[in-house]
């Protein structure tokens, strides 16, 4: 079911086990390690390391299936238009000119174009793994936990936990709404024009904002009641204190961070490898 | 009694509040003492005031909801007004009517904890306390299970624990039962008993459904009506006091069955409680009663309108949702759907409107088989009300509501106005055309949604939970709407856990339990067959329990008589 796309998942093993603030210093450093460097060996290190911790955290792939296509498709989009606006950049970066086919003047595929295109869809490809981990893993209250430990005001913190809980719930609000609707004669398939399409989901949209509202409300008297924001600090229930394993974790990420930028300021140079010189 | 050594523990003295946005006070010269220990029910209908007391108790009110505040309402001595709602939460906890929306953690133990993490305990001590809480409800064992997995009353008993982890010396639960299916809801009101006894604290209930409160002693009943208090006093003289049927409140039944017998109850009779009342004072006016009612009547059956043969539907390949459900409804029936939550039957009725296809079986209507038919199709025949108004509605003026329907499906705009207009004024709502939807209360933008699914005509309805969270004045209201609607030719089929409702206006009831039908019969030959109760987590109703402990050779005719005798005089 669609209410399953967000969901966390409780598992017992060394990724799922890392605490929150681990996994989003992991991601932050390895995410930002591929969005720093061109090189594209680094890259595919990288791009194999999160693979590999993918494996590791055992995440099913019908549990990713439909992001996996969307971001195929980004992916591909991103690729064509890349060489359709700037069909030349790579030669501008790189500095030579090594051609392999011509379709006219303007657009010339060149050796250099290919390394640059193909390098920055793994930039892409290397860290959506990284993210779907760190989504899919981290247990959201367990995150707020992090995310308040390392400065971040527990009450923005919260909001956010809130968040991803309850949204399976509007899901299912929405898959609800929309029932009674279409039965009402409400046609959202493909059969209706896209402008008719539009205008019917605007009337699931409305009711699922009243009902949206009314559960905010709640929650927030819920919240108050139970004393919510009365000091200025609070402990966690679902907090988990650092292990060995996080710190290594944390090093190793660092580690590669660094790598990254020593491998472009030492060997490159440059944020660009260049093997056409 | 004891009373006059107990020291007092909220004090209202000519209390009177009244919100910013409104031009009147909603409560007026309240006078009242609760004491230390003591449980306490606060009833009243819709509006009343109850609940604004409520949150005048944990805080909510100033706030949350502004207002002025006049008079002086003491709380373990104190002041509210010198108080915050922090303060206030640490004496006063409460358990709020929706266990679902109010499930803020992600599991058990860390919504239990939520309390104790604002008050920045540290972890280990939090894990003990949590632990030791709910151990009390029953709920240790779960403590990672997350909210999806939880039935409603566990919900609510996380909840429970949730404010008795702060060790409150108040409990206040805002209408416990309202969502709960009637078995559940007297686990509810057993444990909160047990809770009462075992750990000591003072109890206020806010809840209209009386009987099932009353099902566990209470101390006293306190009845508000129009923002003031109008009796303070023990379920015993409340009953011989005659003030609920007045109030639009409904008495238990079995003492409404006792003033059709022509008793005059009075406090000595104990009838505060079924289970107290001295039946020997009152069983010879019962027999003679019941000997005189005229025999049931039987109505002529219509011609056969839905018929489902051996339905079976899973949303997965582990667990039958329905498995081989049939039954035949005729033309002009009023019939019940019941059974637990997730027994099944939203997905029978989700499989009636086309929602969801059936695996195996057949649906017919009117002996067409509808196998091929579109959502749409459906819809032109059999209309869906859902459970809150607020899922349905999408349009800000009440006309455009209504009509959404008839616009979809192309209908030309001079036939819609007359449409609309029927369909209002079936509705009660002729006045109202020119209205936004947003000036209704919520009962009546319940019939704006069934005034825009009535428009299309279908020639069934079906209703989830039709009169859930309303007071006996507005479910009456309802109800007497609907049977007026069903009197013009419509069909009638229910979603329901409410026994009153079954009782009193679906002659015909289906049972489901566990995806399968386990009884289909009258609804007095249901609620007064105990294995069939027991199994779908229904209530024998009090009127039969009554007959039993009156000693009659045949309950569920006395049962029987009841009913058909109130709708005697209610068409009077």
């Amino acid at each position: 079911m669609k209410a399953k796309l967000f969901d966390y998942i409780d598992r017992d093993n060394y990724i799922y086990n890392l605490s929150g603030l681990t996994k989003l210093v992991a991601f932050i450093c390895l995410t930002f390690s591929v969005m720093f460097s061109y090189d594209i060996r680094y890259i595919l290190f990288v791009l194999i390391l999160s693979v590999v911790f993918f494996r590791m955290s055992e995440i099913r792939f019908r549990q990713i299936r439909l992001m996996v296509v969307y971001v195929g498709i980004f992916l591909l989009f991103n690729f064509l238009l890349t060489f359709l606006f700037s069909p030349q950049y790579g030669v501008e970066i790189y500095g030579t000119t090594h051609e392999i086919f011509r379709f006219n003047s303007r657009y010339i595929v060149t050796l250099e174009q290919l390394l640059y295109q193909i390098t920055k869809i793994l930039k892409y490809a290397s860290g959506i793994p990284l993210g779907m981990i760190f989504l899919l893993t981290t247990n959201p209250s367990e995150f707020a936990a992090s995310l308040n430990r390392i400065g971040v005001s527990y009450k923005a913190a919260y909001a956010l936990a809130l968040t991803l809980r309850y949204f399976p719930d509007m899901i299912r609000d929405y898959q609800d709404i929309s029932l009674a609707q279409q039965s009402r004669g409400l046609d959202l398939s493909r059969k209706e024009k896209t402008k008719t399409r539009v205008k019917n989901m605007m009337n699931i949209f409305v009711p699922l904002i009243f009902t949206t509202l009314d559960r905010i409300e709640l929650i927030s008297n819920a919240m108050e009641l139970r004393g919510f924001g009365k000091h200025k600090k609070r402990t966690w229930y679902a907090g988990r204190p650092l292990h060995r394993g996080d710190y290594l974790a944390m090093l190793f990420s660092i580690a590669v961070l660094a790598g990254s930028i020593a491998v472009s300021v030492f060997v490159n140079g440059s944020r660009f490898y260049k093997p056409f010189v | 009694m004891k009373q006059t050594k107990k020291k007092p523990v909220i004090e209202f003295k000519d209390f009177q509040f009244q919100y910013f946005s409104q031009a009147e006070p909603t409560l007026q010269n309240i006078n009242l003492t609760i004491y230390e220990g003591e449980k306490v029910l606060l009833a009243g209908p819709s509006g009343s005031g109850k609940s604004t007391l409520g949150h005048c108790l944990n805080g909510l009110i100033p706030f949350s909801y502004k207002g002025e505040i006049k008079g002086s309402l003491k709380i373990m001595g104190q002041e509210t007004r010198d108080m915050d709602i922090f303060e206030l939460s640490k004496k006063v906890g409460t358990v709020l009517q929706d266990s679902d929306g109010q499930f803020i953690g992600l599991t058990v133990g860390e919504d239990v904890a939520f309390a104790l993490e604002n008050d920045c305990v540290a972890q280990d001590a939090m894990r003990e306390n949590v632990q030791k809480v709910t151990d009390i409800v029953d709920m240790g064992k779960l403590l990672e299970s997350s909210p999806f997995e939880l039935s409603g009353g566990q919900k609510q008993r996380v909840s429970f624990a949730g404010v008795m982890v702060d060790d409150v010396d108040i409990l206040l639960f805002d209408e416990p039962l309202a969502n709960l299916d009637p078995a559940t809801g007297k686990t509810a009101i057993d444990l909160i008993d047990r809770v009462w006894r075992e750990e000591k604290k003072t109890v206020v209930i806010i809840e209209h459904r009386l009987e099932d409160v009353l099902y566990r002693d209470v101390d006293r009943v306190i009845v508000v009506s129009e923002g003031g208090i109008v009796a303070d006093m023990t379920p015993d003289e409340l009953m011989a006091a005659d003030i609920l049927p007045k109030l639009g409140i409904r008495e238990p039944l079995y003492v409404t069955a006792l003033k059709y017998a022509g008793v005059e109850v009075t406090p000595q009779m104990k009838a505060g409680r079924l289970y107290t009342l001295d039946i020997a004072q009152v069983r010879e006016a019962l027999l003679s009663w019941n000997k005189e009612q005229p025999k049931r009547r039987v109505n002529p059956a219509g011609p056969e309108l839905l018929k489902a043969e051996d339905i079976s539907f899973q949303y997965t390949k582990k667990r039958k949702i329905l498995r081989d459900v049939s039954f035949l409804i005729r033309e002009g029936e009023m019939v019940s759907i019941v059974g637990t939550n997730g027994a099944g039957k939203s997905t029978l009725a989700k499989v009636i409107c086309g929602f969801v296809k059936e695996d195996e079986g057949k649906l017919y209507y009117s002996g067409q088989d509808m196998s091929d038919w579109t959502i749409k199709e459906r819809s032109g025949k059999i209309g869906f009300v859902m459970q809150n108004p607020n899922q349905m509605i999408c349009k800000p003026m009440i006309y455009d509501e209504v009509a959404l329907g008839l616009r979809i499906r192309g209908v030309p705009e001079e036939e819609i106005e007359a449409k609309v207009d029927k369909a209002l004024k079936i509705c009660g709502l002729a006045p109202f055309k020119k209205w936004p939807v947003s000036a209704l209360s919520f009962g009546q933008k319940k019939r704006v949604t069934i005034a825009s699914v009535l428009v299309m005509e279908p020639k069934i309805l079906i209703l989830d939970e039709p009169t859930a969270g309303q007071d006996y004045h507005h479910y009456t209201e309802i109800m007497e709407f609907l049977k007026g609607l069903n009197s013009h030719g419509v069909t009638i089929i229910m979603i329901t856990h409410d026994m009153h409702l079954m009782l009193e206006y679906t002659p015909h009831a289906i049972v489901i339990s566990g995806g399968e039908k386990i009884g289909d019969a009258g609804a007095v030959d249901i609620l007064t067959d105990e294995s069939i109760a027991e199994r779908a987590n229904l209530k024998v109703t009090s009127l039969y329990e009554l007959a039993v402990r009156t000693g009659m050779e045949e309950p569920s005719s006395f049962v029987q008589n009841f009913i058909n005798y109130e709708r005697g005089t209610r068409s009077e």
